[in-house]
């Protein structure tokens, strides 16, 4: 990777070298897993700095004023631009002034301070609200993907070509072929307004029950994914050579699929809703918006719509540590769970 | 079905006049959907307690479906046993229920595969692979089956035996890999040991040195091996007998010594002639032309006669039955005398 270039790879070897000295005594196998994780953290400092300038970037580029874009529609004294100029480094023009502002910017944010929206409130409260939610909301869709996915994956591996590995694939088919644009409000109309089974909508402090629904229809796409996944892998091993082995050992068959079978099944299962769960968690915007639930994708969609530049930054740097976070959690998961794959 | 731990297993009670395992015009046929595949067309052998039966022939001839079948680890479907005996000490094993043949399996039974790598479950430790079938199969408790497990990896001379234990299958080379399955198949005291190519996946020197280990570990725990192989190299040092099959049959069967000298089968005699020697120089190899058949359209007569330097009309129209040329030998061919007394010039 180009993170390794130049004085970094001297800095991963010192870190190698000297810091991880101590750790010798650990079996070879936790010493390379702890090495592993902190170049991937190294590199995750460098990835963040790298994607908050872009969006940074991207979201004051296209701005024209942005003291009138502050006030609104409000006129702006003369006192209130020159002070708002000076606080902002406005007076900093061209691509200086860019880095120069950007740099406050994260000066700031590693205070823990993601700076105010442009209705006035801390990004920082605004995210302490939407978070809790967004997580609950996650969990319950991941919740949902791995009781119905993975069971029906299962059994429809095991059950190839039967009626019902036949009838989730259609399902399935189905389910991935609606997007959520439609399949949301379609659900929200039929289950919450019609027959009334569920809460329409969220509200300001959803409750488990509340988020059931949004849960279920977030967690559809990856439970439809997951189904998929978990039914080919498990069809595919049980073909194994290894299967076969296990058999010719005298084993009942209910302990090759459950032990052996499935051992090697759920790696990918598990790699798939690792990365999914840090997909749900960046915000499930569309869903979040139909059920009116104040989470992380609302306010962001919200701040996109707004043309709130601070919003919008604040939230996809959080998102962004979250995503590097989750993807790491997944490749150490991967290796934890393969041992053929090595910490590299 | 206790049995002492005792080892060797003393020699197993075969009913008088009868053989410790016998396969009896066994038909074995593969349902799919372009057709139907008769992979076993009647084959019969048999195997007596302590001896070694090579089953030879090139892939596709259906020795390893023979053997699948004798273990009752087909892939049913798409594969159909249509017809046929596997008796194991005297009792038909295709008549036992699905929960008999578990039993039979490992325990009386046991098989190891051509390649180590995809035989051996790989995100397993080996320890525990060789653990598991005491653990599961004899109650056995975790810390004896480790204790077990490191006995049987010295057995098949794995090198720092109770170090390795918590190693993956990866982590073997090729041979130490197939010393595994060795010592995996050995864990409950097998009476017969089925070995399918064995030694296919390793390199030459590699490869004499588990044959040796296997007629060694045959010979101490004075078990039955079937050695399932299309090299005639491999089994000239180790079988008793042999068994030749093609396109689902068995056409020649002698004891090794015999047939090596003087083939009965035309199809015999053109894998023998076709092993490259040292001591000749200057001549092309000798080779069997033309293909295996397609087994959804088995020619009609001989199987072999569309390849036979034999043939004759008599070959096209009607099947040969196994002819005996004495000293126990067969060979279904119309014209095995002569094929024999050819050779021996």
């Amino acid at each position: 990777m180009a993170v390794q270039a130049g004085g970094t790879a001297a800095n991963f070897r010192y870190a190698r070298d000297v810091i991880l000295r101590p750790f010798s005594a650990f079996p070879e196998r936790l010493a390379s897993m702890f090495r592993f994780i902190l170049r991937r953290l190294l590199q995750m400092v460098l990835a963040f700095f790298g994607t908050t300038l872009i969006v940074y970037a991207l979201m004051f580029a296209g701005q024209g004023d942005p003291i009138q874009a502050l006030a609104g529609e409000r006129p702006v004294t003369a006192a209130q631009r020159a002070y708002l100029t000076q606080k902002y480094h406005l007076d900093q023009t061209g691509v200086g002034g860019f880095f120069y502002r950007y740099l406050d910017y994260v000066k700031n944010l590693l205070q823990g301070d993601l700076g105010q929206s442009l209705t006035g409130r801390q990004i920082g409260d605004i995210l302490q609200q939407a978070w809790p939610v967004t997580v609950r909301l996650a969990l319950i869709a991941l919740a949902v993907a791995i009781i119905f996915g993975v069971t029906a994956g299962v059994i429809a591996g095991i059950r190839r070509a039967s009626i019902f590995d036949n009838s989730t694939l259609v399902l399935t088919l189905l389910v991935l072929g609606i997007p959520t644009i439609v399949l949301a409000p379609i659900a929200q109309y039929f289950l919450g307004v019609k027959w009334q089974l569920f809460p329409p909508t969220a509200g300001a402090q959803p409750s488990f029950y509340a988020l059931l629904l949004p849960g279920i229809v977030l967690g559809s796409l990856s439970l439809a994914t997951a189904l998929r996944l978990t039914r080919t892998s498990v069809a595919e091993n049980l073909r194994a050579d290894y299967v076969r082995t296990a058999r010719s050992k005298g084993l009942v068959k209910r302990r090759i699929v459950s032990v052996h079978v499935l051992r090697n099944s759920l790696i990918p299962v598990v790699t798939f809703l690792g990365v999914e769960l840090g997909n749900l968690m960046s915000g499930a915007i569309i869903t979040e918006g139909v059920f009116n639930i104040p989470g992380v994708g609302f306010n962001l969609f919200r701040g996109i719509r707004t043309e709130d530049g601070p919003l919008v930054v604040g939230i996809v740097s959080v998102l962004v540590v979250v995503y590097l976070v989750s993807n790491l959690v997944v490749d150490v998961l991967y290796a934890v769970l393969d041992p053929r794959i090595r910490y590299e | 079905m206790t049995q002492s731990a005792v080892r060797p297993t003393p020699a197993s009670p075969t009913p008088p006049g009868g053989h410790l395992l016998e396969v009896r015009d066994l038909h074995v046929e593969f349902r799919t959907t372009e057709g139907v595949a008769r992979v076993i067309n009647g084959v019969t052998y048999h195997l007596d307690a302590g001896e070694t039966l090579a089953v030879l022939g090139e892939s596709g001839s259906g020795k390893s479906v023979t053997a699948q079948a004798i273990m009752g680890i087909l892939d049913t479907p798409p594969a159909h046993v249509r017809s046929g005996q596997i008796l194991y000490q005297g009792r038909d094993l295709l008549t036992h229920s699905e929960e008999q043949r578990r039993q039979v399996r490992g325990k009386e039974i046991a098989m190891i595969f051509q390649d180590a790598l995809s035989a051996l479950n790989p995100v397993f430790p080996v320890g525990w692979q060789i653990g598991e079938t005491l653990r599961q199969r004899e109650g056995m408790s975790r810390a004896d089956a480790r204790r077990r497990a490191v006995e049987l990896m010295d057995l098949v001379k794995i090198p720092a035996a109770a170090k390795r234990l918590g190693d993956y299958p990866h982590q073997f080379s090729g041979g130490m890999r197939q010393r595994v399955m060795i010592a995996m198949a050995l864990a409950l005291d097998p009476k017969v040991l089925i070995a399918d190519e064995p030694t296919t996946a390793l390199d030459v020197t590699v490869q004499a040195q588990i044959m040796d280990l296997l007629a060694d570990l045959r010979r101490d725990l004075n078990m039955a091996m079937i050695l399932i192989t299309h090299d005639l190299g491999v089994v000239a040092g180790v079988a008793d007998r042999i068994a030749v099959m093609y396109a689902g049959r068995i056409v020649e069967h002698a004891d090794v010594r015999s047939l090596y000298r003087a083939p009965a089968h035309p199809y015999t005699k053109g894998l023998l002639e076709s092993i490259p020697r040292l001591d000749v120089r200057g001549q092309a190899l000798s080779t069997i032309k033309g293909l295996p058949p397609n087994l959804m359209r088995i020619p009609s007569g001989c199987p072999f006669h569309p390849r036979c330097p034999y043939v004759q009309q008599v070959c096209v129209d009607v099947v040969p039955h196994d002819l005996v040329l004495g000293d126990g030998r067969t060979s279904a061919c119309h014209f095995a005398q002569e094929v024999r007394d050819d050779s021996a010039r």
